[in-house]
């Protein structure tokens, strides 16, 4: 089994100048690897992570879009992938990080992780699908994975965390939304 | 009797799709995000689903309109969201988180289903229609009722101003309007 953090610190070898997508525990692991003006943390509004991600690769096609969704977010939203995977975007790729828990609120089990999310995203039309659940295998495909053409899914199966610090103001900053938004309309 | 079942011939005053059609892209939106009412469904979904000047998406459930629309608005691109009251009942915390609170130009265009336009929503005889302007008027959100033909002027300017001052609008579409 893998951890979250651990993932990241991997994943953000291959991260840069795309628009990481990213809410609650996900967004305070990859905030932890250091701030970037190209992150979008959509706390406020649980679920919706992947539906802003489809918003920014549907507005910006000329860049890539990570989407870091905690399992708990995606099965708030599945209907979601249908409407990606008929949206269609090449430019963009959905991490769904399941552990079992919600882990922002009290790490209550989610109600059954036996779901195989990674075929959901298949029968829904992805392009491409893949699972992880072993840290070496991960950093051997990360750098594929985060470049095929999408939408592309992956489920990466960790274990609970320790115990994280949710400073959501700091995560809500306004000023971070400002700079986020003054980026991407700069071309 | 639910009015929005009223047959053009009976209904004596017209509100027609294709001027609120040409507002929306008068307006610059690019994008409709959408899942069908029966109330815009003939008027407004259908020829916009025809029309290859706007980009539709058809989502699932109607939040997901929301965290999209967003997502658009950080790439400069207007979206408008064109959806049922229902489903705008069930966006509420979408709304309230990234609407409202993260004060984004979330631009929805609400068809109210069994309402009588010759009366007011909040007199409206359909108890679902009758909360939406309470609702969005605790919620701080402005709006704009679309009941008949010289409404559709109302819309270009919303628009505008809500991504201007980034800040949600709605539109309340009030009867059906005519696939003309």
């Amino acid at each position: 089994m893998m951890k979250r953090d651990e993932c990241f610190k991997i994943l953000a070898r291959h991260v840069t100048d795309e628009i990481v997508v990213s809410t609650y525990s996900s967004a305070v692991d990859w905030l932890a690897l250091g701030e970037r003006t190209l992150n979008y943390f959509s706390i406020g509004a649980m679920g919706l992570d992947s539906s802003h991600a489809l918003g920014l690769a549907l507005g910006r096609p000329d860049k890539r879009i990570i989407c870091l969704q905690g399992d708990g977010s995606f099965l708030m939203n599945m209907g979601c992938l249908v409407t990606i995977a008929a949206a269609a975007p090449k430019n963009l790729v959905h991490f769904v990080v399941q552990n079992g828990t919600y882990e922002a609120n009290g790490s209550h089990p989610i109600p059954t992780n036996k779901a195989d999310f990674a075929a959901m995203a298949r029968s829904a039309g992805y392009a491409h699908a893949h699972e992880f659940s072993d840290l070496a295998n991960f950093e051997q495909q990360a750098a594929h994975v985060v470049k095929q053409d999408g939408p592309v899914f992956a489920t990466l199966h960790v274990e609970r965390s320790k115990q994280l610090i949710y400073d959501y103001p700091k995560l809500y900053d306004a000023e971070r939304r400002k700079a986020l938004k003054a980026a991407l309309q700069k071309r | 009797m639910d009015a929005d079942q009223l047959t053009e011939a009976v209904d004596k005053i017209e509100l027609k799709g294709s001027p609120i059609i040409a507002a929306i892209k008068a307006a610059g939106v690019e994008y409709i995000l959408s899942v069908p009412d029966i109330v815009t469904s003939g008027g407004l979904l259908r020829p916009i689903s025809q029309d290859p000047a706007l980009k539709l998406v058809r989502v699932c459930k109607e939040d997901e309109c929301i965290g999209i629309a967003s997502g658009l608005s950080y790439c400069d691109k207007r979206a408008l969201t064109l959806i049922q009251y229902t489903g705008f009942l069930d966006s509420i915390n979408a709304i309230r988180g990234i609407a409202v609170e993260y004060a984004q130009p979330i631009c929805m265009m609400i068809g109210l289903l069994g309402h009588d336009p010759y009366t007011t929503p909040r007199n409206s005889p359909r108890y679902g229609v009758r909360i939406i302007e309470p609702i969005l008027d605790a919620m701080g959100i402005p709006h704009h009722l679309i009941n008949e033909d010289p409404d559709v002027t109302k819309i270009r300017p919303a628009i505008d101003e809500a991504y201007v001052n980034s800040h949600p609008v709605a539109f309340l579409i009030g009867r059906r309007p005519s696939a003309s």
